[in-house]
């Protein structure tokens, strides 16, 4: 018998929602006790992309765990992290246009052009743009089968964000790699079942 | 080889340094018990949302969470000494200082680890006495400097400069200390002397970052740096051995660093205990990692990017709160053309990077 119950299910979805808001508040009580470092500016805009990255290989991590353990139910938490990684991402490239380069649109389109590490962050948030687009129930549903080969996209959005990790830091691969490294890990449990 | 009693006649070998170790520091003496206070309750709060963030920007951090950064803080902070400065010159058009305590907490020391916050975090037990600083090489006086002598090898003036980071961030710090030109003169260099090598301290001991591949990002150990010869006499050129009038905090580069202000900061070199004359170009710790990002020169130069971002601007760290920062832009040699540009009179510095 599966743990995870249909009247278990609201505590789970309940226990996610504050896992991925309590980091939040944790980063706005960081900026209010000036305890970001010299430079808090790239602080919260790192500690925003690890949240959105960590949480992307969340929402990866739900359906091997729940074939693994038989816990059908689990899957149905899947949209909700998937959600909070868009959301995370969000905040993440709101703060880079905003604290970083105080929205300057020009200056935008230049660092776009000119850092590659940024276009591949860019494609990577298009994917998780789109996808947090058509996760509506009556959106999947009328998208049919497209959706499947929709959503397949968060792959290369897990593929490309370690890389434009590994890229936006001058030097320090080994904490990227590990995030590759997990990501191949989890994609290779996919591709077995 | 002469000894240091004679380094010390040759030179103005005042006795510039007072050391009072029991004066407080005048770190914001008020604000800092309430910031400790609420960095606990952080501490606290981390642990309980492991699941998903780590909290400081670089590396080190997916493991810092098990570790507590508590053990590796030490009890008891490096002192600072207040220096006697014969001087002080702003060359950096009246910008404002970068305060204090995010030039002590915003480092790349990767010697005590590659995060900005681990510097301070690691560096506090550093000795710097007793130290030995060596002149050698293409001179026809080998110098040998003990920790007292490398405060009175010139009178020590306060320059305020830029510190322009590759990363794209820059500071403005008050430096104390003097032209690296007036320790080279004293070893009369000869005429193969045509760059000059700097290296680093080397001890594992001491910087976990030479011991540990992940936490010193895998350079090469010792760290070394160069400069030609007409570069490292130009008066810009500094050996500074103190910051905001006291002697240098161990993750500023304890007890004597070189700044070059218009040249990316990796170039500055920290805690040196060796400089040598020689005739060829020293290879250098971050140009033998990546010589297509890292130049020998490593002029600042708004019109040449490094090739994953953009040196056409700046974010500066200043005083103001995280929603005031604000990029500018980046000046040809760091704003400080009209002094060095003629160094580099028929190069390309497209190619010379």
């Amino acid at each position: 018998m599966p743990m995870l119950t249909y009247q278990r299910l609201p505590y789970l979805k309940a226990y996610i929602h504050v896992l991925a808001i309590m980091p939040l508040v944790y980063l706005g009580l960081a900026i209010d006790a000036d305890a970001l470092g010299g430079d808090p500016v790239q602080a919260v805009i790192h500690f925003l992309g690890k949240g959105a990255l960590n949480l992307l290989l969340a929402t990866l991590v739900i359906s091997p765990l729940a074939k693994r353990y038989k816990e059908g139910l689990l899957i149905s938490t899947r949209r909700l992290v998937g959600l909070y990684c868009f959301f995370y991402a969000v905040l993440h490239l709101v703060a880079f246009a905003w604290l970083d380069l105080g929205w300057d649109i020009a200056l935008l389109l230049e660092e776009l052009v000119k850092r590659p590490y940024i276009w591949l962050g860019m494609i990577a948030f298009i994917i998780l743009l789109l996808l947090a687009l058509t996760s509506p129930m009556w959106v999947r549903r009328k998208m049919k089968r497209n959706w499947q080969k929709l959503h397949n996209f968060i792959y290369l959005a897990a593929i490309l964000t370690p890389v434009h990790y590994y890229l936006s830091v001058k030097s320090g691969w080994i904490e990227p790699i590990i995030y590759a490294l997990l990501v191949v890990f989890l994609l290779s449990q996919r591709r077995k079942s | 080889m002469i000894t240091i009693w004679e380094v010390n006649q040759a030179g103005n070998g005042m006795i510039i340094k007072c050391k009072n170790k029991s004066q407080a520091s005048e770190n914001d003496v008020i604000a800092e018990p309430v910031y400790q206070q609420r960095r606990q309750f952080l501490k606290q709060l981390g642990l309980a949302g492991v699941g998903l963030a780590a909290a400081s920007p670089a590396q080190a951090s997916i493991f810092d969470i098990f570790s507590g950064d508590d053990k590796k803080a030490s009890n008891n902070a490096f002192v600072q000494s207040p220096l006697k400065l014969s001087g002080s010159k702003d060359y950096a058009n009246g910008e404002i200082w970068t305060p204090e305590k995010k030039v002590l907490s915003h480092n790349n020391y990767y010697e005590f680890g590659t995060s900005k916050t681990d510097p301070q975090k690691n560096a506090q037990n550093f000795k710097v006495e007793p130290w030995t600083l060596t002149i050698t090489g293409a001179v026809e006086k080998e110098i040998t400097l003990g920790y007292d002598d490398l405060f009175k090898i010139a009178d020590l003036e306060e320059r305020i400069y830029r510190m322009r980071c590759v990363e794209a961030w820059s500071m403005v710090i008050p430096w104390t200390g003097f032209s690296l030109s007036e320790i080279i003169k004293k070893a009369n260099p000869t005429s193969k002397a045509k760059y000059v090598a700097f290296e680093t301290l080397y001890d594992p001991q001491q910087m976990p970052g030479q011991a540990s591949s992940y936490l010193g990002g895998s350079l090469d150990w010792p760290y070394v740096e160069g400069l030609r010869m007409d570069e490292a006499m130009h008066p810009l050129t500094m050996l500074s051995v103190g910051t905001f009038g006291k002697t240098l905090a161990p993750q500023n580069g304890a007890p004597i660093r070189l700044v070059v202000p218009w040249k990316y900061g990796f170039k500055g070199i920290k805690s040196i205990v060796k400089i040598h004359l020689l005739e060829k170009e020293p290879p250098t710790t971050w140009n033998r990692l990546a010589s297509r990002e890292y130049g020998f020169y490593a002029n600042v130069n708004p019109a040449v990017d490094h090739p994953r971002w953009s040196q056409a601007s700046e974010r500066r760290i200043g005083s103001g709160s995280i929603f005031s920062s604000k990029r500018i832009k980046t000046l040809p040699f760091n704003g400080y053309a009209e002094e060095v540009a003629s160094l580099y009179q028929g190069m390309d510095l497209k190619r010379y990077i």
